[in-house]
């Protein structure tokens, strides 16, 4: 595990391993079925063929999204659509100004911020032990972590909502970023953890001998070496909170986030409103996710194990 | 050091108390809540009441039949697009990008997206019209149309839930040490072999978390339906979600809760069983 990890981190040697591997590969191939050319050639574009359509597969409904939130409220329904919008702002404007929405903006981002500081505060932390140290019990908390994955944990909500509600934080944000944070903590867990197994012990020993303690140690050699990563596990714990509807819906009634808004006020909402509702959850997301690219492969690599 | 000894414990207690609290006991209370029923007897009152009820039936059969379409596609898809990767060379990174977005786009957002093409008014029936297929706007995403809502529902499942099997996939074929396959080139093995026989049993640790993962996360649909079909397609969590919400019935809520549990836990014993992975492979 510890030698596999130290690769997976670095994309660099992942994208090299797979392109030399292509490249012996289809060498490989043209030696030993001896196939002519031109047939090289057809799988060479229907490859290609497959990639394009597969982006494009991704691409054009986000596109049609956009288009649908710069058209006008009359071209939304109107009939047929035209694929050249009046690219009037007029649909996002109407967006800004519905009763509720701009609250609910700030709930979402409120909760996502709180996620993202619990899930990495007391995940970190757990996922440092985790890699550096071999202590009883270690499996046990393993597979706790990784269990809580094997359920449904938005609908721990069910309950939580009764006990809010006896404790008195029921319909705040705190309270559903702490649902969310316990969607968010087992995935800061096993990807911080994965990230200081990245880290060669071997720097800290070396701070140590030069007269650092270990939280000395940790703060000036492993933290700077680590803050990427960790910051890319906040994002995601973001992501995860930004995108909750079910928790989110049966939490909050007044301090509603935006997905719980956009899902309960679903019937008597207008379609621009949801369309450029959608836009505004799309496009975040997308930010987040280029943000977090170099780390999403090793991120995930070691988390599944 | 003396100090060493209780340190891991100090880093992972904060973790676990917290988990303890917002998993661990609200998962016993829904255990509670849902063999409690209203007037405090315990017993099965709460499932024999979601049982009765019209939707139940409905609801599950959506669900599963929902889940035994998607996830089968989405693997073999997410495969194609794994392979696909690593016979790229130039533009690997972009394209990676682009395909791995839906993992940050929320089911409601992607229901909305889906929305905009399907809806009566939307792009397919205007690209349709435009082609001359149909000559009025038809609609597709209601109960008349029971079919078309589901295959609507499934798209935009496939469309939101590829790109996380496909994360797992690509990162765990970057933990299969290339020997392997070049040991298969050199005793003359073709691809097709070579995939079959190397790739992906090698795989076979990425495939069941991504199969766990995507089973679950599909047994929780819920605003993808709910934006395209609304109650037209009742699913186990918008039944859940009803129940809790419009009826204000917290222990039936928490029997569908439980139910949905007890379907997850089953799901992944299976896969863990008959995916096996030998301890030695991870």
């Amino acid at each position: 595990m510890k030698s596999s990890s130290s690769e997976a981190v670095m994309p660099s040697s992942l994208s090299s391993r797979a392109s030399a591997s292509s490249a012996d590969c289809s060498r490989q191939v043209a030696q030993t079925a001896h196939k002519p050319r031109r047939n090289d050639m057809a799988w060479k574009w229907l490859f290609r063929a497959g990639v394009s359509i597969l982006v494009l597969w991704v691409l054009v409904p986000i596109a049609l999204l956009m288009l649908n939130s710069v058209s006008t409220p009359e071209q939304i329904t109107g009939w047929p659509k035209t694929l050249t919008p009046a690219l009037s702002f007029e649909t996002l404007d109407f967006f800004w100004h519905y009763q509720g929405v701009i609250s609910a903006l700030g709930n979402s981002l409120l909760a996502a911020a709180f996620t993202m500081v619990i899930a990495i505060v007391l995940g970190a932390p757990a996922g440092y032990a985790l890699a550096r140290f071999v202590f009883p019990g270690m499996n046990a908390y393993r597979m706790i972590i990784i269990l809580s994955r094997a359920f449904p944990m938005p609908l721990l909500a069910l309950p939580l909502a009764v006990i809010f509600i006896q404790v008195g934080i029921d319909d705040s944000i705190l309270g559903l970023a702490m649902v969310h944070a316990t969607l968010a903590l087992p995935f800061a867990v096993l990807i911080t953890s994965s990230l200081f197994m990245g880290i060669p012990v071997e720097l800290e020993e070396a701070a140590w001998l030069m007269g650092c303690n270990r939280w000395q140690a940790f703060r000036r050699v492993v933290l700077p070496l680590a803050a990427p990563g960790i910051t890319a596990s906040a994002v995601f714990a973001f992501v995860i909170s930004w995108n909750e509807v079910f928790a989110s819906a049966i939490l909050t009634v007044e301090n509603r986030t935006l997905t719980a808004f956009l899902v309960q006020s679903l019937s008597e909402s207008p379609a621009e409103i949801k369309y450029a509702g959608g836009l505004i959850l799309v496009v975040p997301a997308l930010l987040f996710l280029f943000a977090i690219r170099k780390y999403l492969f090793s991120m995930w690599g070691i988390s599944n194990r | 050091m003396k100090h060493d000894r209780w340190l891991p414990y100090y880093l992972i207690a904060p973790s676990l108390l917290f988990m303890g609290a917002f998993f661990l006991y609200p998962f016993i209370q829904i255990f509670a809540e849902a063999f409690t029923s209203s007037d405090g007897d315990v017993g099965l009152a709460n499932f024999t009441r979601i049982y009765q009820d019209f939707n139940f039936w409905p609801s599950l059969k959506n669900t599963l039949l929902l889940t035994g379409v998607v996830v089968p596609v989405q693997l073999v898809l997410a495969i194609g697009m794994a392979l696909m990767v690593t016979k790229m060379n130039k533009g690997r990174d972009s394209i990676l990008y682009i395909w791995t977005i839906p993992l940050g786009i929320s089911d409601l957002a992607a229901g909305i997206i889906w929305l905009a093409i399907l809806e009566q008014f939307g792009f397919l029936n205007s690209f349709l019209s435009a082609v001359s297929v149909i000559d009025a706007p038809a609609s597709w995403l209601n109960y008349q149309n029971a079919f078309a809502l589901f295959l609507a529902v499934v798209v935009a499942e496939i469309w939101r839930g590829t790109a996380i099997v496909l994360v797992i996939l690509v990162s765990g074929m970057g933990l299969i040490p290339k020997e392997y396959d070049e040991a298969g080139q050199v005793f003359g093995a073709s691809y097709w072999q070579r995939l079959w026989k190397i790739t992906l049993p090698m795989l076979r640790p990425s495939i069941q978390s991504a199969l766990i993962l995507r089973t679950l996360l599909a047994l929780e649909v819920f605003a993808v339906v709910m934006m395209l079909g609304g109650s037209d397609m009742p699913v186990l969590m918008s039944e859940t979600f009803d129940w809790q919400f419009l009826y204000q019935q917290t222990g039936a809520a928490a029997a569908y809760a439980v139910l949905i549990m007890l379907i997850s836990v089953v799901i992944t014993g299976c896969y863990i069983k008959f995916l096996n992975v030998p301890k030695e492979a991870r």
